[in-house]
């Protein structure tokens, strides 16, 4: 926030960035589906330096029971970063960010989630943030997508997320923490790949039109990119290897 | 706000009906926003101020600036800080109490509109580098509720912040003092506008009412600049957007925004 300038070179002649990806280059990206052994399904994820712990418990009867609804059930997500995940230690207790990053994430899953068949119940999603870097929000939910389905709960739709991003005054895929503090504007886009529906979209920075739609596009393939390792990780467990 | 009763789902199918010949309940067209009125000046203690009504809705803005340290590594920029309240006063369901999510979330995202858009030249705000910065503080209140508390916190924000003058200070034995009879405009750069459109069904709506807020399946707030240029953006909702509607919506975006900015700018003019 606010301070857009800096020495660091984001971008080279060449077209290569600061950690030498090129322009349309994710993060290396690692997800493990099925690490918790008490959550009825969980995913661990490492896109570039972020390091996130997903656990779904139910669905479950809710408390408290006031929350409940009769046509539905319903979904909670928290979104919680260890005081260890950061430089400066962060405070343990749920930050105003926090909040509103486990609100977006709550539904960005909700167009996934059948819940219209639970009732009365309530499915939960904890998110543990144990290392952070860019772009957090949208591996969490990659993680809590994974662990969802990993939790056996019925899906429309697998959600995958990725962010783009304006740096040095070209649309780039997957902002890292140093573009994003230095960069011109970050798009993080949560997208259901088989759907074509975005669910989750936010953006800090300045856009023209034509960079805007451009920077959409890119998420989305993006998004695309994530799905593929999102269903390897599934795969990975159930049918040990990918051999399906 | 946020409860479901069967007169809910009634409302949420006639709503329906209607969108499909193209009418709203409450006899606008879809692309159009409800009555936007702005009083400048309403808190004459505030350094700046305004009271918005957007239709039924209305939020009391006071903006009060003041000397304040800087963020660590910001030392060469002065403070922005933009906060929400629904007050109790608004609407029966609104409870006393710590904010909860939807409040939360309002606030940041009017902040968010503000801050990326940098209306503020805050590096003209600063009173001694690293030491002592001017602190712009826009504070929201919501008095009455009648749905879409984004575009009404933003424009009452926007309407402050362009009223707002800014006394001067000088640093005297290490701390900050006031210099009379200085006070000068805030350094305005940009003028953001918000615009949050609901898709209901397969119809997007620009400036929901509290009835089509309740039905909603998903909302997108774009906040554009003086420029055209969109620099912030919420989705929220239980359900998504196809590509083609976000288009429609950046373009819905600026071209509304461009007309609520003249209507900003005449309110000012106005109060002159």
């Amino acid at each position: 926030m606010g301070g857009r300038d800096t020495e660091v070179v984001l971008l080279d002649e060449n077209g290569i960035r600061c950690d030498g990806r090129k322009i349309n280059e994710p993060r290396r990206i690692m997800i493990k589906a099925g690490v918790l052994k008490n959550a009825n399904g969980s995913a661990y994820i490492e896109f570039g330096d972020n390091k996130i712990l997903a656990g779904v418990y139910g669905p479950r009867d809710v408390h408290p029971k006031h929350m409940s609804n009769t046509d539905t059930g319903i979904l909670r997500c928290r979104y919680h970063m260890q005081p260890f995940s950061v430089t400066e230690r962060k405070n343990p207790a749920p930050s105003r960010r926090e909040i509103e990053i486990s609100k977006v994430i709550k539904e960005a899953l909700e167009p996934a989630v059948m819940l219209d068949k639970f009732p009365r119940t309530a499915v939960d999603v904890f998110i543990e943030v144990l290392q952070a870097d860019g772009g957090s929000r949208c591996a969490a939910l990659d993680a809590a997508s994974v662990a969802l389905a990993d939790a056996g709960i019925p899906m429309r739709d697998m959600v995958s997320a990725c962010a783009a991003g304006k740096v040095a005054d070209t649309i780039v895929l997957d902002v890292n923490n140093e573009e994003d503090q230095a960069g011109q504007a970050d798009m993080p886009v949560g997208y259901m790949p088989n759907l074509e529906k975005i669910t989750l979209l936010q953006l800090d920075g300045v856009l023209t039109p034509e960079e805007y739609k451009k920077c959409v596009q890119t998420g989305i393939d993006g998004c695309k990119l994530v799905y593929e390792i999102q269903k390897k990780a599934l795969t990975d467990k159930y049918f040990a290897g990918g051999n399906e | 706000m946020g409860h479901t009763s069967i007169i809910d789902d009634l409302k949420k199918k006639s709503i329906l009906e209607l969108l499909e010949q193209g009418k709203r309940i409450d006899g606008r067209s879809l692309e159009e926003v409800r009555p936007l009125d702005i009083e400048i000046g309403a808190i004459p203690k505030a350094n700046g101020s305004a009271r918005v009504r957007l239709g039924d809705t209305e939020v009391i803005s006071g903006v009060k600036i003041q000397p304040d340290r800087p963020f660590p590594d910001m030392g060469d920029k002065g403070i922005f800080i933009c906060t929400a309240e629904v007050l109790p006063v608004a609407h029966p369901s609104v409870e006393t109490g710590p904010p909860n999510e939807d409040v939360i979330e309002l606030a940041r995202v009017v902040d968010r509109g503000i801050r990326e858009s940098h209306m503020i030249d805050l590096s003209q705000l600063v009173i001694e580098k690293d030491k002592s910065v001017v602190g712009v503080f826009a504070d929201n209140s919501v008095i009455d509720y009648a749905g879409n508390l984004f575009d009404a916190c933003s424009y009452a924000t926007t309407a402050a912040l362009l009223s707002s003058k800014t006394p001067k200070w000088e640093m005297q034995n290490d701390s900050p003092k006031l210099v009379e009879g200085a006070e000068s405009d805030v350094p305005i750069t940009t003028i953001p506008v918000s615009v949050t459109m609901a898709k209901i069904g397969d119809y997007i709506v620009v400036d929901p009412n509290a009835d089509e807020w309740d039905c909603m399946d998903a909302r997108i707030t774009i906040t554009t600049d003086s420029d055209g240029n969109i620099c912030a953006l919420q989705k929220g909702g239980h359900d998504g957007f196809r590509h083609e509607e976000l288009i429609k919506c950046g373009e819905l975006s600026v071209s509304i925004g461009k007309k609520i900015r003249e209507t900003l700018k005449q309110a000012k003019q106005g109060s002159q």
